[in-house]
């Protein structure tokens, strides 16, 4: 019995009315004019009442989503007077997030001779790496070459990238597959240890390596089982946020203040070099969207980076990902890998029939996507929600029985668990908010403006510039999370500390008092609040 | 989300009973009945094992188990995360071991203390078959161990209900790092291009990538081919 209730088989049916017609068919990708126009008619960047300007700090002026804007504008959880002169710990080199850039700078800071803690909100590994499902990009088949995948990505990112950081991107991306490999994660290969490669959208070759649908899960823990090797050089700390960094009297920073969730209590660990890794901020739900982020992703690093004066940039460009599920209602928002359409499923309307390229960049897409809905020629679910379908069962034609289920067990699971085999029925899916290209500004090192502050992952900026491509942020993350801890053991290994402060603090509260600005708001946020307040009756 | 919905359901939490929406997933029945969650949830999207939950439903005998996030509530169900349980793993250094059985059984001897009996396989979220990738590890057989545990998402149910006290997962982590590093076949293709990024093959093309003015770029872009899909 399917999952889906009648009316939306219906719409099924004409899917697989028009399967065979379209199996031969490819829809035409649209120009650079036609993708700029389509954006703005229908991308969610362009709604302008959405997005307002900070009107404090050192990127006052700059644009961002409204949500975002309020926290970034917010009170500290703690005054300038909290007491710095006990920390509960110190060390070299703090990570700030458990992810796979803060696992992966804790690696290579401790190869390069630091001490290292890194603290994590939640469970070490509770991010977003370890939902990343279709792959990571590196572009090392014969036929393809770092200057390729520049291309690609500057493209894609509509030539707003930093031309240094998307240099490092590229060159590299083969050593860490090399790496990653060493280390003992499981890509999938042929026989004779050649790479399965398929594309993603906006991609000129075929170079997302992948580990089934779990390639962030596979990357992620093989990273934390590595980090929890090199115990006692590395301490790992859960549930243990920071609420704000520290800076010495001589601007560098001297640390942070983390506060364990689970007590409330809070104390300064102190250390020479940071690498903060805090990842995005799906969970603010900017425009009312559904996300594909996990329940941390309060953009926190952003917060904490600005407060100590690090300057912003590209957030007035968030990315939605095209293929959120849309049906059943209790996946609503999650993802739906775009390997799915590397692998050859296409999108199509309730009639059944195509009205976009499968693997536009993921900007283009999603609002082709949303244009499709607006039109009409979306189906309805009965909850109300809108969305076009991904024909995934044309993946088994293609390339015969038994793909989906071997190349997507994830996806498989994910719907079966709801009575829907994808193997057999179409996905119904509609644009979800998945990622956050700006952020932190980063240089090349992983380096941000303020002494020896590194950054990396989704909370840094530049990389992409407007628009992330697939397969380049779990790419991203251990690019720069490397960079950022060889970095930053460096910088721990020179620096000459001088007296812990919070006086950014005092200027920060007296900026807030000048300018009247009152968001109402203590930040970071940590955690979104999904809780209703009177539960039962 | 609707407000006052008629169609409420009752269901126990830590032997609380609540009143909540039917159609919930577990974790945002607790939301719904007014926790604030910080263990128990993590991706929300069935890959972390964060949210481990045990549960019985009134007047049934059997016990069950789930991921809270992809779990739909059901009528007087009795729920208790399990959001930690401990489990030993042994520390070593992945580029000192040898991929053989003798690996596996001195850093994890426990492993052929396994019972057999399956308890492991029927508490897995994930459907993955315990018993079997422990049995293919009692063989030695790395290989088998890896592709069978492939989808584990280290939830740590299976050690919560294991009579043998094993960690099975921490065992399994083992196998698969064994596997990809030395068992799987090395990738020819990307040590020849580390050669020649190495040598510098691509730097002067990039230096001339980088200095483009956006114009030049954009020609250069809607010039590319593109690879077909197969």
């Amino acid at each position: 019995m399917s999952g889906y209730p009648p009316e939306m088989q219906e719409s099924i049916r004409l899917v697989e009315a028009t399967r065979p017609r379209r199996l031969k068919e490819t829809f035409p990708t649209m120009t650079l004019e036609e993708r700029e126009a389509i954006l703005k008619a229908y991308h969610p960047d362009y709604k302008e009442e959405t997005f307002r300007a900070i009107r404090v700090g050192v990127s006052k002026g700059q644009k961002m989503p409204l949500e975002l804007a309020d926290i970034v504008e917010g009170r500290p959880h703690i005054g300038p007077d909290f007491d710095l002169s006990d920390p509960i710990a110190e060390t070299d080199v703090l990570v700030i997030g458990g992810g796979g850039a803060g696992a992966s700078a804790a690696l290579l800071a401790q190869e390069n001779g630091a001490k290292v803690i890194l603290v994590t909100k939640l469970r070490f590994g509770d991010a977003n790496t370890m939902m990343a499902q279709g792959g990571i990009q590196a572009a090392d088949r014969p036929n393809d070459s770092p200057a390729i995948h520049y291309l690609d990505v500057i493209g894609g990112g509509h030539f707003t990238n930093v031309p240094e950081l998307v240099e490092a991107l590229v060159m590299d991306a083969p050593f860490v597959i090399k790496w990653l490999e060493d280390l003992g994660v499981m890509f999938d290969k042929e026989p004779d240890g050649t790479m399965v490669e398929v594309h993603g959208g906006g991609t000129s070759r075929r170079r997302m390596h992948s580990a089934r649908d779990y390639t962030g899960a596979e990357i992620m823990r093989v990273l934390r089982d590595e980090v929890r090797n090199r115990e006692p050089d590395i301490t790992v700390v859960e549930f243990s946020p920071a609420i704000e960094l520290v800076l010495d009297d001589k601007g560098q920073i001297a640390g942070a203040v983390v506060m364990n969730l689970e007590t409330g209590a809070k104390g300064y660990v102190k250390a020479k070099a940071v690498v903060l890794a805090t990842g995005g901020g799906g969970r603010l739900h900017y425009q009312g969207f559904p996300t594909t982020n996990h329940y941390g992703a309060t953009a926190d690093g952003v917060v904490l980076a600005y407060r100590v004066g690090a300057p912003l940039g590209y957030l007035e460009s968030m990315q939605y990902h095209p293929t959120g599920a849309a049906f059943p209602e209790q996946i609503l928002g999650l993802l739906v890998t775009e390997k799915v359409r590397g692998l050859g499923a296409q999108v199509v309307n309730k009639y059944g029939e195509q009205f976009v390229y499968p693997l536009e960049p993921r900007d283009v897409e999603s609002a082709a996507i949303i244009r499709e809905c607006a039109r009409g020629n979306g189906v309805v679910t009965p909850t109300g929600q809108v969305g076009v379908w991904l024909d995934s069962p044309m993946i088994d034609i293609l390339h015969g029985p038994g793909t989906i289920q071997r190349a997507l067990p994830a996806m498989v699971r994910q719907f079966a668990r709801f009575g829907i085999d994808i193997t057999k029925e179409p996905i119904l899916v509609y644009p979800t908010l998945h990622y956050q290209n700006g952020g932190v500004r980063l240089r090349a090192d992983g380096s941000t403006i303020i002494p020896g502050l590194y950054i990396a992952g989704e909370v840094s900026a530049g990389v992409h510039g407007h628009n992330r491509l697939m397969g380049n942020s779990l790419l991203e993350i251990l690019v720069f999370g490397r960079r950022s801890g060889r970095s930053a053991a460096l910088w721990a290994q020179q620096v000459r500390p001088g007296k812990p402060t919070l006086a950014h603090l005092e200027r920060w509260n007296r900026e807030l008092e000048e300018t009247g600005v009152d968001t109402g708001v203590v930040s970071p946020i940590l955690l979104p609040d999904y809780t209703r307040k009177q539960g039962y009756k | 989300m609707a407000e006052e919905q008629e169609n409420l359901i009752p269901v126990f939490i830590m032997g609380k009973q609540y009143m909540v929406p039917a159609g919930l997933t577990i974790m945002k029945a607790m939301e719904y009945a007014g926790y604030k969650l910080v263990r128990g949830v993590g991706c929300r999207g069935g890959f972390c094992g964060a949210c481990a939950t045990a549960y019985r439903i009134q007047g049934d005998p059997k016990l069950y188990f789930g991921l809270a996030c992809q779990t739909v509530v059901q009528p007087n169900m009795y729920l208790a995360q399990l959001p930690f349980f401990p489990a030993r793993r042994a520390t070593y250094d992945i580029a000192r071991l040898e991929p053989t059985p003798t690996t596996l059984f001195s850093l994890y001897p426990e492993l052929l203390r396994c019972l057999g009996c399956g308890t492991c396989t029927k508490a897995c979220p994930q459907q993955i078959d315990v018993r079997a990738y422990m049995a293919a590890g009692m063989r030695g057989d790395i290989a088998r161990m890896a592709d069978l545990s492939f989808d584990c998402i280290m939830c740590g149910l299976c050690a919560a209900r294991c009579p043998a006290e094993e960690g099975q997962y921490n065992i399994a982590i083992l196998a698969r790092r064994l596997y990809g590093r030395y068992l799987a076949p090395r990738s020819r293709h990307l040590e020849e291009r580390l050669e020649e990024i190495r040598s510098g093959k691509f730097d002067a093309e990039i230096q001339a990538l980088k200095n483009m003015s956006v114009e030049e770029l954009k020609a250069r872009y809607k010039a590319r081919d593109i690879e077909p899909g197969d």
